[in-house]
């Protein structure tokens, strides 16, 4: 529970954003598996209370039917209307992975700019629950890799408060991600009809030697080791993308022409990860900055196991991203 | 559901009543009012513009044909000559004010049934800036969202899944349309298909299923391909009425969709009906069609043509063959002139391949 009258923990955040979108739109309604009130107002509790509030004809509790959810979504707003669908953990979008990238994403360019798509679809997901290998994954990048859609994830609950508004009023289709370790995350309450602009990377802490790149959960380990580091003498810029793709190259390009040097770290699995289309990029675009390689820190290449220890071991290590950091900057 | 549901023993162990305990569902409830009821009883100038907009989408898809052999549309092209029957019998009936329309990429057909310029849709098959789609959807994804038509799709089955989208969203805004959502016997079998049949029937949602089944799914024949050839049955587990109507007929086709609608209008959720058709052509251009014979498809030609069977009963009617024949020409002169602009218009800028990607821009 907060602490504060003005502290929101990030699960409150995303359903303020929801409920004023609701009540400032007719348009905007959610559908998804248990959100109505009658189930718990979903799962992780986001729309809690709004069954109550708007009418389960707003808050629409949907069989189990991935496909038949992202297909009712997508074809709402090709009507006009604003749905948010909610896709209880990530990888259930394999089900619907047609639905997304077949659909909500191409369907304005192939119509010659007819048919934008409205559509904010839910999820989430993240490692250290001891969720296992079918509900536990990032798949930020096969998102990532289809033109015509946001993804989007915040790290605070403030940034879930003002990405969900800007991710609700878009008139594209936006691939929210949310991480279940950070729902009782708390912010100042940055109040009613805050948005923060898709597209645009934070610098959640400045610094000189280093930029590194992160979203989601693990800024949380960047800023934390930041933080150590600082006592080092090493100055690590942390920059939250908060909107994965596409990304605010600007600020990454100019961070790391600041400091010469990058690494990225996801909690997704490294090979073929958004850190590796950061760090390409970089490459080619910051050559003459650049004073070492850039370094990519992910998940391990392996499905995320249930046992406790496995999994901590499957997580990027706040270890290695310090040994990683100094390597880079030559102080291993 | 237009019934109260039944109150029952079994409704105290069911978490819905609604839908789980109610014995009055009979698949055959619409077929027998079709049955009952027959043909649309059209007068005689309804008779003629069916008839007219049926043979536009014959001669259209004729000359699409022949542009495909010479090079001018590439990549995949699906015709309908065969099956005009259904679209324009249903669609005949919509109301276009407030009803929806999706359909696979068999969709050149559904467009010409609204009256959409010709033009438009044979430039978007040549890939052109002044195609439907500016040349980037190509055949088999044109949409008019003046019209209310949503593709033009090419993932088999998925329309039928935003269909449910766009039931859905007529049922939200209570603007009293319907959605009409097409596939074919192939897509019939594909499981998002039936999860939108489970959320549809739950929800009431206005929508009427329509199968095209025209017997094959691309090169298998529907007894290869499908347990349950009577398509007009697999709504029975969601309990929604199914309909069997002769597709090769107009008037049968408008006459079955008059009763769908007023059942879907009338908020008693959705309908499936099958329209059971036949396509002349192979599965897409590409397509010789060795899976069946030629005596097959010219038997069909002779004894069901959609369109020679509306022209007899023109001619019984009293309309000369000589007035046909005038339609005939300028129809062919209609589409000779859509080929003439689909080849000499622009090609589209390459800066096209960057617009209507994203609407927010940063």
């Amino acid at each position: 529970m907060p602490e504060s009258s003005n502290m929101i923990t990030m699960t409150q955040a995303l359903n303020l954003a929801i409920d004023e979108a609701m009540a400032e739109d007719d348009g905007v309604f959610c559908l998804g598996e248990d959100v109505s009130d009658k189930q718990g107002g979903g799962v992780f509790k986001i729309t809690a209370g709004l069954s109550e509030k708007y009418g389960e004809h707003r808050i629409r509790a949907t069989p189990i039917s991935e496909t038949a959810i992202v297909g009712a979504a997508v074809g709402a707003a090709l009507a006009g209307q604003r749905p948010i669908c909610e896709i209880m953990l990530m990888n259930f979008v394999g089900v619907c992975m047609d639905q997304i990238v077949n659909h909500a994403a191409k369907l304005r360019f192939m119509s010659g700019g007819q048919t934008p798509c409205p559509m904010v679809l839910r999820t989430t997901t993240g490692v250290g629950v001891g969720f296992g290998g079918q509900h536990s994954d990032m798949l930020e990048a096969w998102f990532a890799h289809v033109a015509g859609i946001h993804v989007v994830t915040p790290s605070n609950a403030a940034d879930a408060r003002g990405l969900m508004r800007a991710s609700i009023d878009a008139n594209d289709p936006v691939i929210f991600i949310e991480n279940i370790l950070c729902y009782g995350l708390q912010s100042e309450d940055p109040g009613p009809g805050y948005r923060v602009p898709l597209g645009k990377a934070a610098i959640a802490k400045e610094g000189t030697d280093i930029s590194l790149i992160t979203y989601g959960r693990t800024v949380l380990d960047a800023l934390e080791v930041a933080g150590e580091l600082d006592k080092e003498g090493i100055s690590v810029e942390v920059i939250d993308l908060r909107t994965i793709a596409p990304y605010d190259e600007e600020t990454v390009l100019a961070s790391v022409n600041k400091t010469g040097r990058a690494i990225t770290l996801h909690e997704a699995v490294r090979p073929f990860g958004t850190g590796a289309e950061i760090a390409a990029n970089i490459q080619e675009k910051c050559w003459d900055s650049l004073k070492a390689p850039v370094r990519r820190i992910g998940g391990t290449f392996s499905a995320v196991p249930f046992a406790t220890h496995l999994e901590q071991a499957w997580i990027p290590q706040k270890a290695d991203l310090i040994a990683q950091i100094k390597a880079s900057v030559g102080k291993a | 559901m237009a019934k109260a549901p039944k109150k029952s023993a079994k409704a105290t162990t069911k978490a819905s009543s609604k839908n789980s305990t109610s014995d009055d569902f009979a698949l055959s409830a619409l077929q027998d009012a079709h049955v009952k009821a027959g043909a649309y009883d059209a007068s005689d100038e309804e008779k003629m513009a069916l008839y007219e907009q049926m043979l536009l989408i014959r001669r259209f898809e004729e000359k699409a044909g022949q542009l495909y052999g010479l090079g001018l549309i590439g990549g995949f092209c699906h015709l309908y000559i065969g099956q005009e029957a259904v679209a324009i019998g249903l669609q005949s009936a919509l109301d276009n004010d407030r009803d929806s329309v999706i359909t696979g990429y068999r969709d050149h057909g559904h467009m010409l049934a609204y009256g959409i310029d010709p033009n438009v849709i044979m430039a978007e098959l040549t890939g052109r800036q002044a195609g439907i789609s500016k040349g980037k959807g190509g055949s088999m994804h044109m949409f008019s969202t003046e019209h209310k038509f949503f593709g033009g799709h090419g993932i088999v089955g998925a329309q039928v899944s935003l269909g449910g989208g766009l039931a859905l969203a007529h049922k939200y805004k209570e603007d009293g349309g319907l959605c009409l959502a097409y596939f074919g016997d192939g897509a019939a079998n594909q499981g998002q298909v039936y999860e939108t049949f489970n959320m549809a029937a739950l929800w009431n949602l206005p929508i009427v299923f329509v199968v095209e089944n025209n017997q094959y799914a691309m090169g298998t024949a529907v007894t290869r391909s499908s347990a349950e050839t009577e398509f007009y049955r697999r709504g029975a587990a969601f309990r929604i009425p199914g309909m069997d109507v002769d597709g090769m007929d107009v008037l049968q086709v408008r006459g079955a969709a008059e009763i769908a609608f007023k059942h879907v209008r009338e908020g008693n959720g959705p309908v499936l009906i099958e329209c059971n058709t036949y396509r002349y052509r192979g599965h897409s251009m590409s397509d010789p069609a060795k899976y069946r014979s030629r005596e097959e498809v010219q038997e069909k030609r002779d004894t069901q043509d959609p369109i020679e069977g509306m022209k007899k009963m023109l001619m019984d009617g009293g309309v000369s063959e000589a007035d046909l024949k005038t339609l005939d020409k300028a129809i062919r002169a209609r589409v000779a002139a859509s080929a003439d602009f689909a080849e000499t218009s622009p090609e589209p800028e390459p800066s096209e391949l960057y617009t209507d990607v994203l609407v927010e821009k940063y």
